[in-house]
């Protein structure tokens, strides 16, 4: 029994990280949307680790909310700890980490999506996609329910198919017992949909009473927070709690040893593949044998409860040999465990079936976003999530899509690494995946993005205006320091000479100075008496721009080269058996990616020079005619 | 369009070899390596017009050259050309190739000039199809070339160039990117004596790299035979001197003896070895078991029968030894009465020479085989050169990446700086192999330190 519960241009099946920035960024470009969840309750729920950012991961957040998305700020609002990583190791790999408070993380987001303009927020299993001559024109609930719609947006994390593990227990599960979604896959099948099985872990909670943190090295936020949203005032943010380390010793390894037959990675029942980056506690200590120690992080879940995560222990082992393995570690002698560590498998497409706008090829309105397309990470997701939200909208209004390509962000590096090579374990964004790194740091994600979030139509005016003010103090100031002659002083070089710096025999720039490794913009604002005041985030890019100048101009011109073979368009539909010349093997990468420009096609693996060269010669044939 | 340079001539020995230009900038190009004589400019030279001068490389003097202009859009390709052409044999006309490069024109890829020429509208549109085979084919060929130059001592030295600039790489990116996690630190005074390790070696590549893989380090190659039918005998006649000891009793020869020589313009790296027969000597023994060793190894089997009489049980077992695709049977001793029976061999060996190697005759038959076993009658030579210029081009970018990098380091840059500065020399070895460098780098994390939550 079926019965029609309404219209809506786009439909969102999951309400964690990638569905609501999904359904927010459609939302919130004019489309009527309606996002589904399982349970009300699971909004953007952290399962995992509740913490936004990190290395790489911190920069997916920043330009989430560069282009106007939800993450930056909620992380703003909800965080309890703060930290800028890799301050020290250049500008490039600065990266922001928050622990969030999990609780209020939901709590905030779902009211957020609750109280947005066009969107409607429903508990609903989707158990159908419905789709007429190859395009999507609805989706049917478990209970009956049929919605028609323009566009779906798949984002269904690790409940698709879910599949818990807990040593030689497993059940039918989505994250933290939630029900999982049974039916969607079949559909999904049904309309072509290529999908497998991937499988990820999470470590136990423990209670706090029970930690003896004593013992264990205590680890703070920064006294000077850096806030992940551009729009967020600095003044006022402030850690809240310390996370804390400790260590695996000999003991922890024996224990783990003498049971690994109870785990079922050892034993074979898990077939999903699982993350390279996030191994097991068993895993590390059967790779790397040699260890005598890991470490472990202990961190707050939140400030409303007294439950801790063990960052560093994920496992599938069974309950009994968990506790015994944390009881062997300092700090954790008399630890209760709250959740055990659990091991879930779920279902997830190849994302090489995919465009870069993240819809799938063959089914028109389909989209694909985070876990679903074989990432990993909360920040992956949400980037993901982002991106099929706008080119779903965009599509519905008859715009042109947004494709943001490797030189623009972090986020374009995920989706063109996924739908160009596809994943062989799930994908998590590292800063060695970008070969423009000095380019795509985190403290200009506002100028790289922005002005894109903005004619898309989700920056405010207000905003842009603040970012076009802020790139024009900071041209001000560069010129300005670039014609400011320093004449050689006493002062100036006794000072320099402290820095460990060459003294001034000549006169120089005050933008050579600056460039100096050894010094920076504020120290040498002593020297500089017409200096303007100017806010912190301008004299940063002044600072840097200055810098690192050359490896900029570097990195331009590589992107100038990347961007020209970029540019040369293939058509989505292109059979490259019909190429006469190309190698066998080529033919089949190329057929299975469809790429859109002779610069994607390049990426392929399998794909040579030669072939590149002959699809060269093709494309300006067919132009030529 | 960029410029581009490549030999257009196949490999002949003593005539002429053409250096071909092709471009905007292709006259500029010509201008920087090629002085002509009198007071002639290269700038001034029109269409169809040539001049006859000097090519050099920096202060080097490479070759008198007759350099002709074609000017766009009436040339082959309906660019601007500038041929050079020079005195063939490989050494030469690759040390204007390469001064070419130097100055501003890029290798041309496989089939290029036919492509520009075909892009151009110089070619009509049913020779599409013909033009497409062309650099399919080419691509095909220069691949298995590429291949083929793994096997290189120099191409062993990038790579083990490459494998510690990975690692470097991946101690960098697992420190950058897992800053919570126990990694080592990565101390700029430890990376940078690692660094300057890279460049001394990728420098002596560098400065070895002056000749093609086939010019320098030659075919390998291995004269075998039964004991006493004239392997040393002929060895000596190639070699031009007596460095294997020629005895008439059997199983002389111990050791392998090696030696470069050249016949035409190829080299072959020679080995001697010891007789192939089934023996209880042990010491012999030795020498027959790196024999059938060396026949795996070799590129090019030389195997030697003796003429004056029938095939033995040896000569057989070796028959069966052997892969015919790259062998010559030499059937020695043909200046005494001949007893073999070359029926046999026939069956087994496509390329049979008769020779005299004591009185040095049928020499040249043998070289011309040699050149039909690989090709170089064909018009190969390009693709080998390029090939081969590529990777030097590889290794000459990947040295200047390593070289910044360690100035950087020098002055106190900050490592995410130099990690790009050594990526991208890392990319340019990778080239080699057609790996991606951010690709490498990740599973190099992954394989090596044991991160993740």
């Amino acid at each position: 029994m079926t019965y029609k519960m309404g219209e809506f241009d786009v439909a969102v099946v999951g309400a964690g990280h990638a569905g609501i920035e999904a359904a927010l960024a459609a939302a919130r470009l004019g489309c009527k949307t309606v996002m589904f969840t399982i349970s009300l309750d699971q909004i953007a729920n952290m399962p995992c680790n509740p913490s936004i950012g990190g290395t790489a991961k911190g920069h997916l957040v920043r330009e989430i909310d560069a282009l106007g998305g939800e993450m930056g700020r909620a992380a703003d609002k909800c965080f309890i700890q703060n930290r800028m990583l890799n301050k020290g190791k250049g500008p490039a790999v600065h990266s922001l980490r928050a622990q969030a408070d999990r609780v209020k993380y939901h709590e905030y987001m779902k009211q957020i999506c609750e109280k947005q303009k066009n969107l409607f927020v429903k508990q609903a299993e989707i158990d159908d996609i419905i789709t007429e001559n190859n395009k999507i024109v609805g989706v049917r609930t478990s209970l009956g329910a049929e919605y028609s719609v323009k566009a779906v947006i798949i984002a269904t994390g690790t409940y698709l198919k879910g599949k818990i593990h807990i040593g030689e227990v497993s059940y039918e599960s989505g994250p933290d017992s939630a029900l999982p979604s049974r039916s969607l896959s079949k559909s999904l099948m049904d309309n072509g949909v290529e999908l497998r099985r991937f499988k990820t872990g999470t470590p136990c909670r423990v209670n706090k009473r029970s930690i003896n943190f004593d013992i264990m090295e205590k680890q703070d936020g920064d006294d000077d927070i850096v806030p992940f949203s551009f729009e967020t005032d600095r003044e006022g943010l402030e850690n809240v709690v310390s996370c804390y380390v400790t260590y695996t010793n000999s003991k922890t390894h024996e224990v783990i040893l003498a049971n690994l037959d109870r785990s079922p990675l050892y034993s074979g029942r898990i077939e999903g593949v699982g993350p390279r980056y996030c191994p097991s506690i068993e895993d590390k200590i059967v790779r790397f044998s040699d260890k005598p120690r890991h470490q472990l992080f202990v961190e707050p879940m939140g400030l409303t409860t007294e439950e801790y995560y063990l960052q560093g222990m994920s496992s599938s082992l069974p309950e009994d040999v968990q506790l015994a393995f944390l009881r062997t570690i300092d700090g954790l002698e008399d630890v209760e465990i709250m959740r055990p560590a659990y091991a879930i498998e779920y279902d997830c497409c190849n994302p090489q079936q995919l465009l870069p706008t993240l819809e799938f090829k063959k089914i028109g309105g389909l989209y694909g976003a985070g876990q679903f397309n074989g990432s990993s990470g909360y920040e992956e997701a949400a980037a993901q999530g982002i991106v099929a939200g706008i080119n779903a909208a965009l599509k519905i209004k008859g715009k042109e899509p947004m494709i943001l390509d490797r030189a623009s962000s972090y986020i374009g590096t995920l989706v063109d690494d996924l739908v160009t090579k596809g994943v062989s374990d799930p994908y998590r964004m590292m800063t060695s995946r970008s070969e423009y790194r000095l380019i795509l740091r985190q403290d200009n994600a506002d100028q790289r993005l922005t002005p894109i979030g903005h004619r898309i139509g989700l920056i405010s005016n207000e905003r842009y205006e603040k970012l076009l003010e802020k790139e024009r103090l900071t041209s001000e100031e560069i010129e300005r320091v670039s014609k400011l002659n320093v004449a050689p002083r006493d002062e100036i070089n006794e000072f320099l000479e402290e820095k460990g710096t060459a003294p001034l025999s000549t006169g120089c720039k005050m933008s050579d100075l600056i460039r100096r490794p050894q010094l920076n913009y504020n120290d040498l604002a002593q020297f500089d008496e017409e200096r303007p005041e100017l806010p912190w985030d301008v004299c940063e890019q002044v600072e840097l721009q200055i810098k690192y100048e050359g490896y900029i101009q570097k990195q331009l011109q590589q992107i100038e080269q990347m961007r020209k073979m970029e540019s040369k368009k293939l058509p989505a539909d292109l059979d490259y058996s019909l190429i006469y010349g190309l190698r066998l093997e080529a033919v089949e990468k190329l057929n299975k990616v469809k790429p859109l420009s002779i610069g994607q096609a390049s990426r392929i693996s399998g794909v040579s020079p030669a072939d590149i060269s002959m699809l060269t010669v093709w494309l300006m044939h067919e132009k030529g005619e | 369009m960029s410029t581009i340079a490549a030999v257009s001539t196949p490999n002949a020995m003593g005539g002429i070899a053409v250096i071909r230009i092709s471009g905007e900038d292709a006259l500029k190009v010509a201008e920087r390596i090629f002085s002509p004589y009198g007071n002639k400019k290269v700038a001034d030279m029109s269409g169809y017009t040539c001049a006859y001068g000097i090519a050099h490389d920096g202060g080097e003097r490479l070759d008198d050259c007759i350099l002709t202009v074609f000017r766009a859009p009436h040339s082959y390709t309906g660019e601007d050309i500038a041929e050079l052409s020079c005195h063939g044999g490989l050494y030469v006309t690759k040390k204007v190739l390469r001064a070419a490069l130097k100055n501003g024109a890029v290798n041309a890829e496989a089939g290029e000039f036919t492509k520009r020429a075909y892009l151009n509208g110089k070619l009509d549109l049913t020779q599409a199809e013909a033009v497409m085979d062309i650099i399919s084919a080419k691509g095909e060929r220069e691949l298995k070339m590429a291949e083929s130059l793994r096997e290189g001592a120099a191409f062993r030295k990038a790579e083990k160039c490459s494998s510690v600039l990975l690692k470097i790489l991946g101690d960098l990116a697992a420190w950058a990117d897992y800053p919570e996690e126990d990694i080592p630190e990565v101390k700029p005074e430890v990376l940078s004596e690692e660094l300057k390790e890279v460049r001394d070696e990728l420098r002596s590549l560098v400065r070895n790299y002056d000749s093609g893989r086939i010019l320098r380090e030659g075919v390998a190659t291995a004269i075998i035979g039964r004991p006493n039918v004239g392997k040393s005998t002929l060895f000596n006649c190639l070699s031009g001197c007596e460095r294997s000891i020629v005895t008439e009793i059997a199983g002389t020869t111990r050791d392998i003896i090696e030696e470069s020589v050249r016949i035409g313009d190829i080299t072959l790296r020679l080995s001697d070895t010891a007789g192939i027969h089934e023996t209880d000597d042990v010491i012999e023994g030795i020498g027959v078991d790196m024999a059938e060793k060396m026949i795996d190894k070799s590129e090019l089997v030389i195997a030697v029968f003796d003429g004056s009489c029938p095939l033995t049980e040896d000569d057989l077992y070796l028959i069966n030894k052997i892969n015919k695709n790259k062998t010559i049977a030499v059937i020695n001793k043909n200046d005494v009465e001949q007893l073999i029976d070359t029926s046999l061999l026939a069956d087994k060996i496509k390329h049979i020479v008769y020779i005299s190697a004591r009185e040095s005759k049928g020499v040249d038959e043998l070289r011309r085989n040699i050149e039909e076993i690989f090709r170089l009658n064909e018009a190969d030579f390009d693709t080998a050169t390029a090939a081969n210029e590529r990777q030097k081009r590889c290794v000459d970018k990947a040295l200047e990446g390593v070289e910044n990098a360690i100035s950087s380091l020098e002055i106190g840059e900050m490592l995410d700086a130099v990690n790009v500065l050594i990526d991208e020399a890392e990319q340019s070895l990778l080239e080699l192999t057609g790996k991606k460098v951010t690709e490498a780098v990740v599973d190099e994390v992954f394989s090596r330190f044991c991160v993740g939550k």
